[in-house]
C-alpha cells in the first residue's frame, strides 16, 4: 500500500504546471476559469493529505513543520483566488478591458504562478527555491502588465527591474551559503540541501554566513517588500487585476519571508554568526512606519491596500527580528492571518471597483447603503486587518508587542505607534468610503452573496483564529519558533 | 678605476640622451612624412634647425619678466636631469640611485610648470590658452601616471627605476593584467605629456588645436632651441621609460663586461627606433581629439591606473 | 608564486570587470550591444577556463550556454528591435561619466573590501573569481540605475547576470541545478525583455524611460 504522501507531493507540483499547459491551449474562457478553480481544488486536496501523511525528504523535495501551514494556506487562498477570480474576470471582458487571447495567457500564467510558489515553499535545494521563486516573479510581472494602459506598463517595468536587481542579490547570498558549506559538507547536492544544511550550520565559516545573509535579506527582502526596496509594491497591486493582487500580497509576499526565515534558521544555529535580528527589526520597524504614514495621503484604493501589506510585513519581520519563542510564533501567526485578511479585502476591492467603476477611493462612498453585503464585508475586512479583536491579526499583532515590552521596552514604542497611526487611517478611509453619501451613480448590481462567500469564509477563519487554533499548528509553530532562536 | 669608469658611463648615458633625442624627433617626422607620400626632411634636420636658432638673435617682448628669460634653461635642465636618470642600456649606474620614478615625475612637472609660467608671461592670449589648456591636461595626466608609477611599484616592492627595471629583467612577471593595464594608461598618458596626436598635434600652428606651440610662441633663439631640445629629450625619455619597464631585454646588468654594454646600446637604438616607427603610424592613422574630449581620453588612462593598481591588491594577497 | 593558471583565471576575470567599466562609457546604442558581446565572450572564456582548471565539465555548457545565448542570440535580437523601433540612438545619462567612473571605481574597491578577507580561505582561485564577480554586479547595478534608457538597463541587467554566473562557477562542484538555473534566467529573460520592448514601443516612441516616468502612478 503505497504511502499517500508520496503521491500527493509531487501532485502538488504536477496539478498546476499540467493545468498551465492546458489552459494555455484551450480557448474558451469559460471552461478556462472553470479548469483554474478545479485544478486549484485538487491542489488544495493534496496539500492537505500532506499535513496528515508527511513525505520523507528527498533531494529535492521537503515537507517539515515550517513549510506545510504554509503550502496549505498558499493552495487554500489559490482555491479562493481562482473562484474570485472566474467572477471578475467575466465582468472585465465585458466592459472590454481584457481580450479572450489575453485570458488564455493569464489563465495559463496562473498555474504557472501556483507551481512556482508550490515549488518554492516545497523545495529542499537552496538553488531550486531560488528558480521556483524567480518563475513566481516573473509570471506575475507579466501578469501585472496585462492590461497594456501606460501606468500598468511602467508598474510591471518597475517590478520587473527592482525584481530582477533583488533576485540577482538573492542568488549571490545563495551561492556565498553555498561555499560555507562546501568544506564542511563536501561537494554536491548535499551542501544545498536544507536538511543537511540546519543540522550542519553551527560548523560554517560564520563570515561568509554574514555575507550570504545581508545578501538573502536585501534580495529576498525586494520581494517582500521591505522599506526601502518596496518602491514596486504600490504599483504593482494598483495596476495589475486584483486577483493578481489578492495572491501578490497573501502568498507571494509569505513566500519570500519564508526563503529569509529558512536562511535566518541557519544563522541561528551558528553562534559566531551575527545576530540577525536587530537587521530585520530596523528593516521591519522601517517599513512599519512608512507604509503607516504613507497611508494617510493615498488616493487609489487599491494602492491603498498595497501599503497595508507593507506595514503587515514590516510587522513580521520586526517580530521574526525581535526573535524568541513568543515573538517567532507571533511572526508566523500574523504571516497566516495576513494572508487571509488582505485576499479577502482584495476580494471586497475588486467588487467594489468594479461595481463603482473607479479605484479612486474619494468616488467610492456609501457601500453599507447601496451594497449592503459587500459594503459589510469590506468593513470586516478593514476591521480585521487593522487589528481588531477578537480577530487573528490583534492576537498576533498583541503577542508581538507583549514580547516586545518584555526584551526591548523601548522597542515597543515606536511600534505601537506605527500600529496606532496605521489604525486611524484605516479607520478613517473606512468610514469614508462604507459609509456616507453613496452618490448618484447609476446603481450596478453588486456580487451574490456566492461570490463573496470567499470573503466570508477567509474573514471567519481569522475571527476563529483569534481564540482558537488547532493544536497541530500550535505545535508546529513552536517547534519553528524555537529553530529560528 | 670602477669609479672612473662607472662615472664614464654615466656620463656616456646623458650625453647619449641629449645627442639621440634629435635624431629620434626627425627619424619621426621622416616616417610621417613618408607615410603621407612625401620626401620629408633629412632625419638630422632638428640638429641643423637647433644649430641655426642657437646663432640667432634673441627677441624679446617689453613685457617679458625675468621669469621669462630664465624658464628656458630651467626646463631644459629638468627634463636633461630626469631623461638621463632613465636607464637606456643599462641599470645600476652611478647616479641610479637617485633615479626615482617620482622624482623623474616632480622633474617633468617642474618643467611643465615653468613652460605653463612663461606661457602667460607675456601676457599675449595664445599663450593664455596654451597654458590654460596645457594645465587641464596635466591636472589628468600627471594622477594617471602616479597610478601606474604606484602599480609598478607595488609589483617591483620599490620605487626606483632602475630596481624596477632589473626587477622586470630577472623575475618572471607573467600575464599580469595590472602590468597590461598599467602600459595601456602609460602609453595614454606619454601621447598627452607629447603634445602628440591625437592630444595636440606638433606641427601646428592653428589657435584651435594647439597647446604646446601655443606656449613657445613667444621664444626666439637660443631660448627657443632650448625649448625645442626639452621636447625633444621628453620623447627620448618617454620611449626609453616604456622600452625599460616593459621592454627590459638586453639591459645591461652593473658589472657585465663591455660586449654586454655594447650590445645593449645596440638594442637601445633598435627599441628607440621601433618606438619612433609606432608612433609614426599612430599619429597618421588617427584623427587629433576636440580639446574638450581630452579629458575623457585621460581620464581613461586614470580609470586603467586606479584599476590596474586596485586589481594588484587581488592578486597579491595570495 | 603565481602559477600560470591562476594569471589566466585572473586575466579573464579582470578582463570581464574592464568590460563591465567599458560598458559604463559608452553612449551609443549599438555601442553598448557591441561591449555586451565582448562582456558575454569574455564571460564564457573564464568559466571555461574554470571548468578545465577545476576538473568540472559539466561547466562547459555553461560557457557554451553564455557564449551562443549572450553573445550571439541576444545581441543579434536587440540589434533589430534598436533597428526595427528605431530606437533613439543616444543613450542619455543620469550622472555624467566621470562620475560613473569614479563610482564603478569605489565599487571595485568595496567588492575588495569585502569579499577577499571572507573567502580567502576558500582557496585562491574561489576567492579572486567572487572578487570580481561581486565586482561585476556592482557595475551592472550601477548601469542600470545611470541610464534612462531601456534597453541599456536591459544590457546592465544581463551584465549583472554574467557576474553571477562568474560566481557559480567559482563555487567549486555547485551541481547541475546552477546551470538550469542560468539557462532559465537567460530564456526567461530573452522573452521578457522582447515582450516589453514591443509592448513599450507601441505606446512609447522611445524607450526612455524618463518618459515612462510622467506616468509615475505613485502619486495617488
Amino acid at each position: 500500500m503505497t504511502n499517500p504522501a508520496s503521491i500527493a507531493e509531487p501532485l502538488v507540483l504536477i496539478v498546476p504546471a499540467a493545468a498551465a499547459a492546458i489552459l494555455a491551449l484551450l480557448p474558451s474562457y469559460r471552461i478556462s476559469s472553470k479548469l483554474n478553480v478545479l485544478a486549484t481544488l485538487i491542489t488544495l486536496s493534496a496539500a492537505l493529505t500532506l499535513v496528515v501523511h508527511r513525505p520523507n525528504p528527498s533531494a529535492y523535495l521537503l515537507v517539515d513543520d515550517l513549510n506545510v501551514f504554509l503550502i496549505v494556506l498558499n493552495t487554500f487562498v489559490g482555491f479562493t483566488a481562482s473562484a474570485f477570480s472566474a467572477g471578475y474576470i467575466e465582468h472585465e471582458l465585458e466592459n472590454g478591458k481584457l481580450t479572450p487571447t489575453y485570458l488564455r495567457f493569464y489563465h495559463a500564467m496562473y498555474q504557472v504562478l501556483m507551481f512556482g510558489m508550490n515549488l518554492a515553499l516545497m523545495a529542499n535545494n537552496i538553488g531550486l527555491m531560488w528558480v521556483a521563486i524567480e518563475l513566481a516573479t516573473l509570471t506575475t510581472v507579466l501578469m501585472v502588465g496585462i492590461y497594456r494602459t501606460h501606468e500598468a506598463i511602467e508598474a510591471a517595468w518597475k517590478y520587473f527591474i527592482l525584481g530582477s536587481v533583488g533576485i540577482a542579490l538573492a542568488l549571490f547570498g545563495t551561492i556565498i551559503v553555498y561555499l560555507a558549506a562546501l568544506p564542511v559538507v563536501g561537494e554536491g547536492l548535499d551542501a544545498m540541501a536544507w536538511n543537511v544544511l540546519t543540522t550542519r550550520s553551527a560548523e560554517f565559516d560564520p563570515a561568509l554566513l554574514n555575507l550570504a545573509f545581508v545578501f538573502l535579506l536585501l534580495g529576498y527582502g525586494t520581494k517582500v517588500g521591505l522599506a526601502p526596496l518596496h518602491a514596486w509594491l504600490p504599483d504593482a497591486h494598483a495596476e495589475g487585476p486584483t486577483p493578481i493582487s489578492a495572491v501578490l500580497s497573501g502568498l507571494l509576499l509569505n513566500v519570500a519571508l519564508y526563503a529569509v526565515l529558512r536562511f535566518k534558521i541557519l544563522l541561528a544555529a551558528n553562534a559566531g554568526a551575527l545576530a540577525p535580528g536587530p537587521l530585520m527589526v530596523v528593516m521591519g520597524l522601517a517599513s512599519l512606519s512608512f507604509a503607516a504614514f504613507m497611508l494617510y495621503r493615498r488616493r487609489d484604493i487599491k494602492r491603498f491596500f498595497a501599503y497595508s501589506s507593507i506595514e503587515h510585513m514590516g510587522i513580521a519581520t520586526f517580530a521574526f527580528g525581535m526573535g524568541g519563542p513568543l515573538a517567532n510564533f507571533a511572526g508566523l501567526l500574523h504571516m497566516a492571518m495576513h494572508s487571509l485578511t488582505k485576499s479577502a479585502i482584495f476580494y471586497s476591492v475588486g467588487h467594489v471597483a468594479q461595481v463603482k467603476g473607479t479605484q479612486r477611493i474619494k468616488d467610492i462612498g456609501g457601500l453599507t447603503a447601496s451594497h449592503p453585503l459587500l459594503g459589510w464585508s469590506l468593513v470586516a475586512g478593514v476591521l480585521a486587518i487593522a487589528g481588531l479583536p477578537p480577530f487573528g491579526i490583534f492576537m498576533s499583532e498583541f503577542l508581538v508587542l507583549s514580547s516586545t515590552f518584555a526584551r526591548q521596552p523601548l522597542l515597543a514604542v515606536p511600534f505601537a505607534f506605527g500600529l496606532l497611526i496605521a489604525f486611524g487611517a484605516l479607520i478613517w478611509r473606512l468610514h469614508k468610503m462604507a459609509f456616507g453619501d453613496p452618490g448618484e451613480a447609476k446603481h450596478v448590481p453588486g456580487p451574490s452573496g456566492l461570490k463573496l462567500l470567499a470573503v466570508f469564509g477567509h474573514l471567519t477563519l481569522v475571527f476563529v483564529a483569534g481564540f482558537y487554533l488547532p493544536p497541530a499548528l500550535t505545535a508546529w509553530f513552536r517547534h519553528v519558533a524555537l529553530l529560528l532562536g | 678605476m670602477g669609479i672612473a669608469v662607472a662615472l664614464i658611463v654615466q656620463g656616456g648615458q646623458m650625453m647619449l640622451v641629449l645627442l639621440l633625442a634629435p635624431l629620434l624627433t626627425g627619424l619621426v617626422r621622416k616616417i610621417k612624412a613618408r607615410l603621407l607620400r612625401r620626401q620629408g626632411p633629412s632625419v638630422i634636420q632638428p640638429y641643423r634647425d637647433l644649430l641655426r636658432l642657437l646663432r640667432k638673435e634673441v627677441v624679446l617682448a617689453q613685457t617679458a619678466s625675468p621669469v621669462f628669460r630664465a624658464a628656458p634653461y630651467v626646463i631644459f635642465a629638468a627634463i636633461w636631469v630626469a631623461a638621463a636618470l632613465v636607464p637606456t642600456f643599462a641599470t645600476g649606474l652611478m647616479f641610479s640611485w637617485s633615479a626615482d620614478l617620482i622624482a623623474i615625475v616632480a622633474l617633468l612637472g617642474t618643467a611643465r610648470f615653468m613652460l605653463a609660467l612663461a606661457g602667460l608671461d607675456v601676457g599675449t592670449s595664445f599663450g593664455g590658452i596654451g597654458s590654460s589648456r596645457e594645465m587641464m591636461i596635466a591636472s589628468l595626466a600627471e594622477p594617471a601616471m602616479l597610478m601606474v608609477v604606484f602599480t609598478l611599484s607595488l609589483v617591483a616592492q620599490t620605487t626606483q627605476l632602475s630596481s624596477i627595471a632589473r626587477f622586470m629583467l630577472e623575475h618572471s612577471v607573467g600575464l599580469r593584467v595590472s602590468l597590461a593595464m598599467a602600459v595601456v594608461a602609460l602609453l595614454m598618458v606619454a601621447i598627452a605629456e607629447n603634445a602628440r596626436i591625437p592630444v595636440d598635434n606638433p606641427a601646428t600652428h592653428l589657435e584651435l588645436t594647439m597647446v604646446h606651440e601655443a606656449m613657445v610662441l613667444e621664444y626666439s633663439g637660443r631660448h627657443l632651441a632650448m625649448i625645442e631640445l626639452g621636447a625633444a629629450l621628453k620623447l627620448l625619455l618617454y620611449v626609453s621609460l616604456i622600452g625599460c619597464l616593459f621592454l627590459p631585454w638586453g639591459l645591461a646588468r652593473a658589472g657585465d663586461d663591455p660586449s654586454a654594454y655594447l650590445l645593449a646600446i645596440l638594442l637601445y637604438l633598435a627599441k628607440l627606433a621601433a618606438g619612433g616607427g609606432l608612433l609614426a603610424v599612430f599619429e597618421t592613422s588617427i584623427a587629433k581629439m576636440r580639446v574638450f574630449r581630452v579629458p575623457e581620453f585621460l581620464g581613461a588612462a586614470l580609470m586603467l591606473g586606479l584599476l590596474a593598481a586596485l586589481l594588484l591588491f587581488v592578486s597579491k594577497s595570495f | 608564486m603565481h602559477s600560470f593558471q591562476f594569471d589566466v583565471a585572473h586575466l579573464l576575470a579582470s578582463g570581464l570587470v574592464l568590460a563591465s567599466f567599458m560598458l559604463l562609457y559608452q553612449d551609443r546604442m549599438f555601442g553598448v550591444i557591441n561591449v555586451f558581446v565582448l562582456h558575454a565572450v569574455l564571460l564564457a572564456m573564464a568559466v571555461a577556463w574554470q571548468a578545465y582548471v577545476q576538473d568540472a565539465p559539466h561547466l562547459y555548457i555553461t560557457a557554451a550556454i553564455a557564449l551562443v545565448f549572450k553573445g550571439t542570440v541576444i545581441p543579434v535580437a536587440l540589434y533589430r528591435i534598436v533597428r526595427r523601433l528605431d530606437i533613439h540612438r543616444n543613450i542619455e545619462k543620469v550622472v555624467g561619466v566621470g562620475s560613473t567612473m569614479l563610482i564603478g571605481i569605489g565599487l571595485v574597491s568595496l567588492s575588495i573590501a569585502v569579499m577577499l578577507p571572507v573567502t580567502h580561505r576558500a582557496g585562491a582561485f574561489t576567492s579572486e573569481d567572487l572578487v570580481f564577480a561581486l565586482a561585476v554586479v556592482l557595475l551592472g547595478l550601477l548601469m542600470m540605475t545611470t541610464r534612462r534608457n531601456a534597453v541599456s538597463q536591459v544590457i546592465g541587467f544581463m551584465s549583472l547576470e554574467n557576474g553571477l554566473i562568474l560566481a557559480a562557477a567559482g563555487a567549486k562542484g555547485m551541481p547541475l541545478v546552477v546551470e538550469i538555473s542560468v539557462a532559465f534566467s537567460v530564456l526567461i529573460a530573452f522573452i521578457v525583455i522582447g515582450v516589453f520592448l514591443f509592448r513599450i514601443r507601441e505606446r512609447f516612441d522611445s524607450v526612455d524611460v524618463q518618459a515612462l516616468d510622467r506616468f509615475r502612478g505613485d502619486r495617488g
